[in-house]
Order: C-alpha cells, then structure tokens, then sequence
C-alpha cells in the first residue's frame, strides 16, 4: 500500500501495546510531508514519547501499517533498519548522551556512525557546538555539564547529520526561555532547508512561536487533529489563527 | 582556546570506528592474562604431541624391519654353535640387510641393572642367551617373520625370532594415547578460551548497554558494534598470546634440556623439527582468530535480540 503522494510518513492505524497491558496509542493515523513542521501535543502520559519511538525507529508497532521514505518499516527486515535511523535525528527527552564521552564526541557520533571521515568532522561540530554556545564546553564529559547545556548537546547530536526527519521529546524542557527561542529557530531553519520536524511538547507557548506549524495532539493515546494536520492537504497553522490545545 | 584543544584530542586514531566509543569495550582486566594462560597451555600440549609424534615416526622407521633372534640353550658350545650358523644363515639371504651378534660385553652392561656384575655370559651360572640383531630390506609381515623363523629353526633349533616392532607395540600405543590426549588438551583449551571470551563479551555488552543502544539509534549497525569489540578483543589476544608463547616456549625449552639429559636414544627421536616451531608459532594467531570469532558471534547474537 502506497502513502499519499509526495508524503514522507504515514501511519495508518497504528496501535501500540507494551507486553500484554492495554493499548498506549490506538488507530493512530497521520501523514507527515516533508519541509513541514509538527507540534505533537498532549497531557503527560498521552502516548506522545510511545508515537516518537514509533517513529525513530526504536519499538515497532503492535497492530497497524507505518511507511517513512515510501517503504513500510513493519516488515523491513532488521538489518534494514540502520539506514532508515541515519535519516532521521532524535532529541531524547532524557537526552541520552554517551556519559564516557566528551560534548565534542557526542556531538560527532552521528558523523562517525556514518563513516564520514574524520576531517570532514572537527568543522561541523566545532560550528555547531558554537552555535549551540557550547564551543567553550566541547571537552566536558556530560555529567559535568548543566541540564540545559545537556539538552543543547543532544539538540547539535540529533541535527548534525543534517536529518530528513528531527523528531524532538521536550526539547526546550531544560533550558530558559531565550535558549528554548535560539533552539527552536534552530529547528525553523532546519525545517527551511527540507527537514520534517516533529517537536513533542506540552509548553503551549511554544506552539505560538512557530506560526506556520501544525499540530497534533495526543488524548489517551488517540489522535486528535487541531489544525488538519492529519487532513490532506494539510492546512497551516496560520489558517485557524491561533492553535486549540 | 578549548574547542582546538578539543579537535587536537579528537585526531582520528583507529578510523569512524574507534574502540573509544565504548567505554568498556576492551574486554579488559584479566583476560589478556587467562589468554596468556591458555595459549601457553596449548604451546606446551602442542609441542608434547609433535614431539611424541616425531618419537614415534623416527623409533617406527628405525625398527621397521628389526629382527632380533636369541639362541636360547644352556650349553655354551652349542650355543655359540648355533649363533654363528644363525649368523651365516642370515648374512646369505638376499632380504637381510645387515646382521650383527651383539657381544658378550654389551649383554653384560644390559644385565648388570638387573643380575650384577658377576652375572654376565662370563659366568655360566646363569646361562644367557646369545643375540643377533637383524635389520630387513623393507618392513617385516607376518609372513616373511615365518619363513624367516622357519630358515633359522631349521638350521639352529634353539633359535627363537621376534620382530622388534612387536616388543614396542604397547609403547607406541601409549604414544598415540598420549598423542590423542594432547590433541584432547588442544581442543578442550580452544573452547575454554572461547568460553572465556565468550564469557567477557557478554559482560562488556551489559556494562556497555545504553551505548549500544544509542549507537544503534542513531544509525550504526550491528557489524559497526561487532567490529569494535572484535578489535579490542584483538589487542587483548595478541597481548595474551605473546605472552603465552613466551611462557611456553619456555616451558618446552626447559622440559626439552631435561629430557636431552636422560640421553636416551629414543628420547632423542622426540625432538621439535622446523614445521613443528612453525606450527607452535602459529597457536597464538589461532588463538586471536578464535578470540575475535567469539567476540564477533557473541555480540552479533545479542545484538540480534534488539531492534
């Protein structure tokens, strides 16, 4: 089965169950187009972080069909999966850096994962750790490091390799205000250069700051559809004024 | 300023996938030790079975076609009789090869352990047999023993004929026993050094297990991770190994001057030839091979159980 034309992932009634508990997302679908950006919305424990894993690649779904890059990723065989994770950068909501490593190194993995050489690495880290403002920090271990500088780290890992997809947990959760700014400007000109972004976020505040985005907002592991993000084609932000959350 | 400190600390120092990446990827700690160990087990099982290999194959060729015949009679002028007869008999068969009647004296000093010095031919209270040692163009069968036996018997009634090769049977099969028991010590240390490994992997994998994960999330492969703990694995074999092979060369050379000093014919035989080193020298590469293929198969498997 063929996505909508032109889509870069659609689930189609994606359900997702741990073990034998109830179901944490059900009949979940949505298409997602490249160049766009998505707010993910919803209460803790809503299912938002289950439907990112869906879509980083790191749990496989329990019923349902998922597409990303025109192939369904349920029955990819697994040695497949590499590939597909290279396309897509991910903010952790816990972060998720390599303790023993330093800011420079953790920023690199990405690179290194895919063996671009080791000359073409030191200036694009270097460049983004300057303006992620942690040039002066880039040999510190992360647990020397504050939670927001932490969370800066892991936003430079997810965009360095230049991703199709940045899918983000939370990430302006642990900076101030004027960073979470810088950060999600940092998101807009990725998304400007091509990149679908799919920001997770309960701060409403934040979804006022990228206008042109669209919303989906999770309720008890249900899909609901704000601003027509799920509709095709989907309409901005802009069109509903101001985003219902 | 820190970030060119950071880049001059960041050269590249094994390629994208340096061992750096994970922290406990060096199976460390004792094991470059228990490979040491192993391998130098494994050289000293090795040599002790080509040695008894080469004893073996030089003691066979030599008694090959080895008769020996006594002439077992009480009397010492019929037996002297008998041997030159046996002698003569011998030295005109075309299938002879060489022939020898070992002297008095020499049966003197085989007794003397046993009988004293007193005892010998010299002295006919005990009566002991005259020896002829033959040596046979070709290996000796059960048939040309017979006709042989039936030539001599003929001639000199008190003769009694044995194949050498039949007296030392049962040390040949205890030398193949012991043969099969070195290659048994070979093969049972292999596969305590791959369980050893094989142990340390899945410790390293566990202690390493967020890493992984986030390395597999952002797109490395289960060959990426594998590769690096083959290498660290590597550097703890070739460690390991060197030592080892040190340790047991040791080992055989001091075993080897003991054995030298007994000055025992057949001991001799049992000496290490140029493809025998060359053999030893090759166990500590068997065993970084066999070390990074448990390393390789161990984590690949556990790999296998995430997505």
């Amino acid at each position: 089965m063929s996505g909508p034309e032109g889509s870069i992932v659609q689930f189609d009634n994606v359900g997702l169950r741990y073990g034998t508990d109830r179901e944490v997302l059900s009949d979940v679908s949505f298409t997602l187009f490249p160049g766009s950006f998505y707010f993910l919305t919803g209460t803790s424990g809503a299912g938002k972080t289950s439907l990112l894993k869906l879509l980083y690649l790191a749990q496989r779904p329990s019923r349902g069909m998922i597409r990303m890059f025109g192939s369904d990723v349920i029955t990819l065989p697994r040695k497949a999966l590499p590939a597909f994770r290279r396309r897509i950068g991910t903010v952790f909501q816990d972060f998720r850096l390599v303790s023993h490593l330093s800011a420079f190194d953790n920023v690199a993995l990405p690179l290194r994962v895919s063996r671009v050489p080791e000359s073409e690495i030191r200036k694009p880290v270097a460049d983004m750790l300057e303006w992620v403002g942690l040039s002066n920090r880039a040999d510190a271990r992360p647990a020397t490091l504050s939670g927001g500088e932490q969370q800066r780290v892991a936003i430079a890992r997810a965009v360095i390799a230049r991703p199709e997809i940045l899918v983000a947990d939370e990430p302006t959760g642990n900076v101030d205000a004027d960073m979470a700014l810088k950060l999600l400007r940092l998101f807009e000109a990725l998304n400007r250069l091509g990149t679908t972004v799919v920001v997770a976020t309960h701060d409403v505040h934040l979804l006022k700051k990228v206008p042109e985005s669209l919303i989906m907002r999770l309720d008890k592991g249900r899909l609901s559809d704000p601003t027509g993000a799920l509709r095709y084609p989907p309409r901005r932000q802009a069109q509903f004024g101001e985003a219902r959350v | 300023m820190a970030l060119d400190r950071v880049i001059r600390r960041n050269q590249p120092r094994f390629g994208a996938e340096r061992s750096g990446l994970l922290q406990q990827a060096r199976l460390g700690g004792p094991m470059p030790w228990v490979i040491a160990i192993m391998v130098a087990l494994t050289v000293m099982a090795a040599a002790a079975g080509l040695a008894l290999s080469n004893l073996a194959r030089n003691a066979s060729a030599e008694i090959a076609g080895g008769v020996t015949v006594q002439i077992v009679e009480a009397a010492p002028a019929e037996r002297d009789r008998q041997a030159e007869v046996a002698v003569a008999l011998l030295r005109n068969r075309d299938d002879v090869a060489d022939v020898r009647r070992v002297p008095d004296s020499e049966l003197e000093q085989l007794i003397e352990p046993w009988l004293g010095e007193e005892a010998g031919p010299a002295d006919e209270a005990i009566p002991i047999p005259a020896l002829i040692d033959a040596r046979l163009h070709g290996p000796l069968t059960g048939a040309r023993l017979q006709a042989l036996r039936a030539a001599l018997t003929a001639s000199a009634p008190s003769a009694k004929v044995d194949a050498q090769a039949g007296w030392l049977a049962p040390v040949f099969h205890a030398i193949s026993s012991l043969q099969w028991l070195a290659v048994g010590l070979i093969v049972l240390l292999g596969a305590t050094s791959a369980a050893a490994v094989w142990l340390a992997a899945r410790s390293a994998l566990g202690s390493n297990r967020d890493t992984i994960e986030i390395v597999h999330l952002l797109g490395g492969t289960d060959r990426q991770i594998a590769r690096i703990f083959q290498r660290s694995i590597a550097v703890d074999a070739f460690v390991g190994g060197i030592v080892g092979l040190l340790l047991g060369l040791i080992a055989i050379l001091f075993l080897g001057r003991q054995f030298a000093a007994l000055g025992s014919g057949m001991v001799a035989g049992g000496g290490l030839r140029i493809p025998d080193w060359i053999a030893i020298g090759a166990i500590p590469v068997a065993g970084i091979a066999i070390a990074m293929f448990t390393a390789r198969i161990t984590v690949l498997a556990a790999l296998r159980r995430i997505l």
